[in-house]
């Protein structure tokens, strides 16, 4: 689909987002839900001590039930209809062919490790903080753009092998 | 009018069904646009494909328009649109934690989302390390507390810190957003790239 276009509708989705719901997209607040009701259902206890947990559980709430999770459900079965229809439903490990896919799983790993981390303590991933903020016109979310991008920029170099070798 | 759900227009036991199909539609176009592949992500960072940024601020322009608009036409009141938070140092110190995963990883939460559910592996391990960082970072916390709690600046607008109009900054952003534009079209012209 031509970048544009595609811009326009993922642009659309989010107006749809914040005309209906009063709220914008996201992706890592899914993650975190899952863990706490994963904690939750392993040690209770530990979820209601814990300064972090403990914000998000109690009574008459479910961390499961939340607009993320049922918004990143919808990201898995749109994704697949997505991939369905254009012919791209693959098992593989994409990676650059310089490189060996143990490579590539290594780095998607640790890649995963520190995004999950910056995203809780940013606020929020690129979705959630940066392309959500940057509509609302908020400080938080050029400041992530900003900072997500830059570093990721300033960070190429040191990976190049990973990506165009050499 | 809008927006709908906060307003009771539409009731609240409907908004996770809203959510779901929104969510339907992003991951939809996540895909479509070739997000759900870690190398067409990365070539922004090298040039070689830019589609990324492409859509990413497209998406961003045209959303910053619609609630503006949405908003002149009476069709939206922003007041109850919500705004995230800026805890100044927290905001920085993470995008750039998230932005060193980005460029080692190859996917952002979303996109590795998207990726997965075509049966990409390397998508699917980057999740896996989606959930220890997020596990660490809950298990972790009161070393983190102050530093996640610390500048707190509220929901803060960019044209209220520039004291300027909501519509003037986003003709700026406009406006850096071609020239971006431009200069992403030239460098996929400059950096050769082969077919993946």
């Amino acid at each position: 689909m031509n970048p544009y276009v595609a811009g326009v509708l993922l642009g659309t989705v989010l107006l749809l987002a914040f005309f209906f719901s009063g709220r914008g997209l996201g992706a890592s607040g899914a993650v975190k839900s899952a863990i706490v009701a994963g904690v939750e259902t392993v040690a209770p206890e530990h979820t209601s001590n814990s300064v972090y947990y403990s914000k998000y559980v109690g009574e008459g709430k479910s961390p499961l039930k939340t607009w993320l999770v049922f918004e990143m459900l919808g990201v898995l079965i749109g994704g697949f209809l997505s991939g369905a229809l254009s012919g791209r439903l693959k098992m593989k490990i994409e990676h650059f062919p310089g490189i060996s896919a143990n490579r590539r799983l290594i780095f998607a790993a640790a890649g995963g490790i520190l995004f999950g981390f910056g995203s809780q303590l940013g606020r929020g991933c690129t979705s959630g903080s940066a392309l959500t903020g940057m509509a609302v016109l908020s400080v938080a979310g050029f400041i992530s753009m900003m900072a997500i991008f830059g570093t990721a920029f300033a960070l190429a170099y040191f990976v190049r092998r990973n990506w165009i070798g050499v | 009018m809008g927006p709908l759900v906060p307003q009771e227009i539409i009731a609240l036991n409907w908004d996770l069904f809203i959510a779901f199909a929104i969510g339907i539609g992003f991951g939809f176009v996540l895909e479509q646009a070739g997000f759900s592949s870690s190398r067409k992500l990365a070539g922004i960072f090298y040039g070689y494909d830019t589609v990324v940024l492409k859509v990413f601020f497209t998406a961003a322009i045209t959303a910053m328009l619609g609630l503006l608009y949405f908003s002149l036409f009476g069709w939206i009141d922003l007041s109850l649109v919500y705004v995230n938070p800026t805890y100044l140092w927290s905001t920085i110190i993470g995008g750039v934690i998230m932005g060193a995963g980005f460029i080692i990883g190859g996917f952002c939460p979303g996109t590795s989302f998207c990726a997965a559910a075509i049966g990409k592996l390397d998508a699917m391990v980057f999740i896996a390390g989606l959930f220890i960082g997020i596990f660490i970072f809950a298990e972790g916390y009161p070393l983190w507390q102050d530093l996640h709690m610390a500048k707190a600046l509220g929901g803060l607008k960019v044209p209220a810190v520039l004291g300027i109009s909501g519509g003037v900054f986003s003709l700026l952003v406009i406006l850096v957003a071609i020239a971006m534009f431009f200069m992403a079209e030239w460098a996929e012209r400059r950096f050769p790239r082969e077919e993946y």
